[in-house]
């Protein structure tokens, strides 16, 4: 308390706005101080980061922009191949479709033109027999019929020529008769 | 509130613990950002991080955005000084041990707007030659009838006032605040010393505001540091862009 009183009444003479010329001189001399440190090293120093930071984040994006540029050429060029191959596979699908339905179309016909041979040759060869048959069938039946004939009659039928005469004339009445009939 | 005068020096008071902590405030600053600024890496560190962000407050808060243009970064030093010279210099009000802003004391406030307004006309006349005088004090625009009334409040408010206002505002916010914390500690010491209890008792209500009033000047601490050295900005831009106002 009593510091406060005599602190009081000694600076209560003083008037508040009027400087003490050495505090003055001491803050001048400081401040003078502080912004050459802050002129000579601190300022610089940091502006050249700052300088650096930036050069560097623009030096990525610029490396960034001719990465994407390249990826997107790259991406270009793939779909580019891509259509190519496509194209291609198309094209060769299309050739292969028309070389199989060729070779389809001509086993096709080769297999026709075997199975009418075959046809055809069995037709042939059951004609065949069946014309050795009736010929040999003519020969017996003609045979046995005289035969059976010359016992049911009791007259030897024996002359071949008139037999073979009257034989003919029955079976080619037979066959008008079957041929009418399978009409 | 003064420390034992240190050294007889000049003629009424000694060393006065202003002096002292002018000196240390430069001490303090200049290691500080040193430090902060010597091993520059791309990506800072703890210490540089905190460094960049102060320096940067400052480069791009008030130069870059008071000033602007090319040539803001030739005043960022002066702005940076300012800024935490004063930051420091008031920020030991509210230091207990230190307690005492520098400004609290008026001769520093005034340098300090010396040297500010000594810049802003250099950079002025610099700028504009002495054209630049009367760019600062002939507002164009002004119908000719009206001039001879503006012109001595333009001469008044911008050559005589200013520098005042620019020092005093800085000065008697930093008394004005010691001063109530100071008062609010010899009362709590006063009501403590009482005989009756009750009496006593009210010093805890007055601990409470002076608590929340050393809050309070904790922040205008910071602010008048930011005032004074945004008001240097715009002085500074007023002087480089004359001809546009």
């Amino acid at each position: 308390m009593n510091q406060l009183i005599i602190s009081a009444a000694t600076e209560g003479e003083v008037n508040p706005l009027m400087p003490n010329i050495w505090e003055m001189g001491v803050v001048f001399v400081g401040f003078a101080i502080l912004f050459f440190i802050v002129v000579k090293f601190v300022v610089p120093m940091f502006e050249k980061t700052f300088a650096e930071r930036a050069e560097a984040i623009e030096g990525g994006i610029a490396k960034a922009e001719k990465a994407q540029a390249e990826a997107s050429a790259a991406l270009e060029e793939y779909k580019q191949q891509l259509t190519d191959a496509r194209a291609e596979a198309n094209r060769i699908r299309e050739e292969a479709r028309a070389e199989g339905a060729q070779i389809l179309a001509d086993l096709k016909e080769k297999a026709a033109a075997e199975s009418a041979r075959i046809t055809a040759q069995a037709h042939a060869q059951i004609e065949s027999e069946r014309q050795a048959a009736v010929v040999s069938l003519r020969a017996e039946v003609g045979t046995l019929a005289t035969t059976l004939a010359g016992r049911i009659v009791g007259e030897a039928l024996t002359d071949d020529e008139r037999a073979a005469r009257v034989v003919d004339r029955f079976l080619a009445d037979l066959e008008t008769q079957s041929a009418g009939a399978a009409k | 509130m003064h420390l034992p005068a240190i050294l007889p020096w000049g003629a009424a008071e000694g060393f006065s613990k202003q002096m002292l902590l002018v000196l240390l405030s430069v001490v303090f600053i200049a290691v500080f950002f040193v430090l902060a600024a010597r091993k520059q890496q791309l990506v800072p560190g703890k210490l540089q991080f905190a460094g960049e962000a102060a320096y940067g407050f400052v480069r791009n808060g008030i130069a870059k955005d008071i000033i602007g243009g090319r040539d803001f970064i030739k005043y960022v030093p002066l702005l940076f000084s300012l800024f935490f010279f004063i930051l420091v210099n008031n920020i030991y009000g509210a230091i207990p041990f230190f307690q005492l802003p520098t400004f609290s004391h008026v001769g520093g406030a005034y340098v300090l707007a010396g040297i500010v307004y000594f810049t802003w006309i250099a950079i002025g006349v610099k700028k504009n030659g002495l054209r630049y005088f009367k760019l600062a004090t002939v507002p164009s625009g002004v119908p000719w009838f009206i001039l001879p009334i503006v012109i001595p409040i333009e001469i008044i408010s911008n050559f005589l006032v200013r520098p005042v206002t620019h020092s005093l505002r800085l000065f008697a916010t930093m008394l004005a605040g010691h001063l109530i914390v100071m008062i609010a500690g010899y009362g709590i010491e006063f009501l403590i010393m009482q005989e009756n209890v009750l009496l006593k008792g009210t010093s805890v209500l007055v601990l409470a505001g002076a608590i929340a009033m050393y809050m309070l000047e904790a922040l205008i601490m910071v602010l008048q540091a930011y005032v004074f050295t945004l008001l240097t900005a715009i002085y500074i831009e007023g002087a480089l862009h004359a001809d546009s106002h």
